[in-house]
């Protein structure tokens, strides 16, 4: 088996599992969020910010957010992978990638937790 | 190896086909939504922050740009989520033929499409 040092489980069927399991929770997300939004078309403030304060919301945001960062990067780790020949490119190219999602997550928190 | 095999690699001379289009798609969108977060995140930022931010990311909403793209993201959104769903069915064996595989390109296609103008038409 060919492990790559720079796939997020270093092999490739852990990575394939990741993403699988990652999308299921993103697309639960984006229905969710999606459906509330289309719901309660005359949502106020007060609405908005109890949906996001709860426990249970809380969990299911840092789910999604963190499965963000672990579906993005297998998606564009494939993508550099498959396009990007010269390792230099790719190397700067995954860095990029990894450096914005690490801000996603971090800013991500502050937003889910109202820092 | 023979070397002397024609190689094309002018990509606008391949023809493509259809399974081979959404997936290329599916990528495209991937990658759309990576950097279309920053817009979604900076909106649910804000929409947190007070009753004012809540109010200016409402108020932002009802132009034009705003509109067109959060529909540019969230039809990113459908298209990968259709392609992604229909990834998960031939994971458990389901289209895994020739046929199957044109006619789920086909439904990939035709579903986010209906999605895309439902989404457009919710947010105008």
């Amino acid at each position: 088996m060919v492990a790559s040092v720079t796939s997020l489980g270093r092999n490739g069927l852990y990575d394939w599992m990741m993403q699988r399991v990652t999308a299921i929770v993103l697309a639960a997300y984006s229905l969710f969020i999606l459906g509330y939004l289309v719901c309660s078309p005359t949502v106020t403030y007060e609405q908005w910010s109890g949906l996001f304060a709860g426990t249970s919301m809380r969990i299911f945001s840092l789910l999604a957010l963190l499965s963000l960062g672990a579906h993005a990067w297998v998606g564009l780790w494939t993508i550099s992978t498959d396009y990007m020949k010269g390792t230099g490119v790719r190397f700067i190219f995954q860095s990029i990638c990894g450096l914005v999602m690490f801000a996603y997550i971090v800013w991500g928190v502050q937003v889910i937790w109202g820092l | 190896m023979n070397n002397k095999r024609p190689v094309n690699l002018d990509l606008t001379k391949f023809s493509f086909p259809l399974p081979a289009l959404t997936s290329i798609v599916h990528r495209i969108t991937g990658v759309v939504l990576f950097v279309g977060m920053v817009f979604l995140l900076y909106a649910l930022d804000l929409s947190l922050s007070g009753e004012e931010g809540f109010n200016a990311v409402k108020e932002c909403m009802e132009s034009f740009i705003a509109k067109f793209i959060i529909w540019g993201v969230v039809s990113a959104l459908l298209f990968h989520m259709v392609a992604g769903t229909k990834h998960l069915l031939m994971d458990v064996g389901i289209g895994e033929t020739l046929e199957g595989g044109v006619l789920g390109a086909k439904l990939t296609i035709a579903i986010s499409l209906v999605l895309i103008v439902m989404a457009g038409i919710w947010l105008w």
